[in-house]
């Protein structure tokens, strides 16, 4: 069991497919949380939902990220607490400065809204510990901001890569990028390896009705790295 | 106190590719303004502001643009004060 919390900003607008999501298919315990909390005291895992925050004013993310919630979300980061920023969520965890990099309009100006093909970059992450590196997993994205930019001085950045878009063979391609993303960067992870954030919609691939489960599977690693963690403690 | 006018310019930096300045540059080539050779699209914040001089206001500025109005990985930002 795992005790999760879905961030809800102004304007978020997929905590009810992420709670759906994580209560009815996970069959696990999942909070919605308001940004005006200070305190997530009990929960095991953050989620930060994809939406228009804040209706994406100055830069997607940054008036969410002085939310009091985040001071919180900062705190858990700190010690170890999985944390997965999803679309909009990833936006927010990059303006708040738990991940590198930011967000600028996709390279064809266009929202994009399509299946695509991710390949398993690393594992050391509580979201994909128990995938196969260099795995292919099948999720949606929906974005208009999803072009990501790392920093220019960072060092060690392959490190941080978690999943690349790619072709349904595993080949990074530039046709495979939805987004125009800086090295078919579709998910990053930040301070030891627990925030992830990714574009991709992984609580739309929850379901074999929706065309995938690829999403399911990467909230299966989350419950079975807080279970075993919960026992080496 | 005095009120000053302050106008912030946000700018992707020049090494950061700007799509909308790209489609903004097409749309006018299309238009037969065929001498437009770029353009970059940014932002203007215009603020109202109380202080004691334009050298602090502006210093205030410039912090405001560190928090919250510019996204130091991406973006350019500069600042003017004018006492209205």
């Amino acid at each position: 069991m795992a005790n999760f919390g879905v961030l809800l900003f102004p304007g978020s607008n997929c905590e009810s497919d992420c709670r759906h999501a994580i209560r009815e298919i996970l069959n696990q315990p999942c909070d919605l949380v308001w940004h005006e909390e200070t305190s997530l005291d009990g929960i095991q895992c953050v989620v930060i939902p994809g939406g228009f925050s804040y209706g994406d004013y100055l830069r997607a993310g940054a008036i969410s990220r002085f939310s009091p919630v985040m001071g919180a979300v900062d705190e858990l980061a700190g010690r170890g607490t999985p944390v997965i920023g999803i679309c909009n969520g990833f936006q927010i965890l990059v303006e708040a400065g738990l991940l590198p990099g930011a967000f600028t309009h996709n390279s064809s100006l266009r929202f994009v809204c399509r299946w695509t093909s991710v390949r398993v970059e690393s594992t050391e992450t509580p979201f994909t510990h128990l995938l196969r590196k260099g795995e292919v997993l099948r999720l949606p994205v929906a974005n208009a901001q999803g072009n990501f930019v790392l920093p220019p001085q960072g060092d060690d950045r392959s490190r941080k890569i978690v999943f690349r878009y790619c072709e349904e063979d595993g080949a990074v391609t530039a046709a495979a990028n939805p987004s125009g993303a800086e090295d078919n960067i579709a998910a990053i992870a930040g301070r030891g390896g627990n925030v992830l954030g990714m574009m991709p919609h992984p609580e739309r691939g929850f379901e074999s009705l929706l065309g995938s489960q690829d999403g399911k599977r990467m909230f299966e690693c989350a419950v079975s790295w807080i279970e075993s963690r919960g026992r080496a403690v | 106190m005095k009120r000053f006018s302050v106008r912030i310019e946000v700018k992707l930096k020049p090494e950061v590719l700007d799509p909308q300045g790209k489609a903004v540059r097409n749309a006018l080539r299309g238009l037969g303004f065929d001498r437009v050779a770029d353009a970059r699209v940014g932002k203007l914040v215009e603020l109202a502001v109380e202080g004691e001089s334009r050298g602090e206001v502006e210093k205030e500025a410039g912090e405001m643009c560190r928090r919250l109005l510019s996204n130091p990985v991406i973006e350019d930002f500069s600042v003017k004060a004018e006492e209205e």
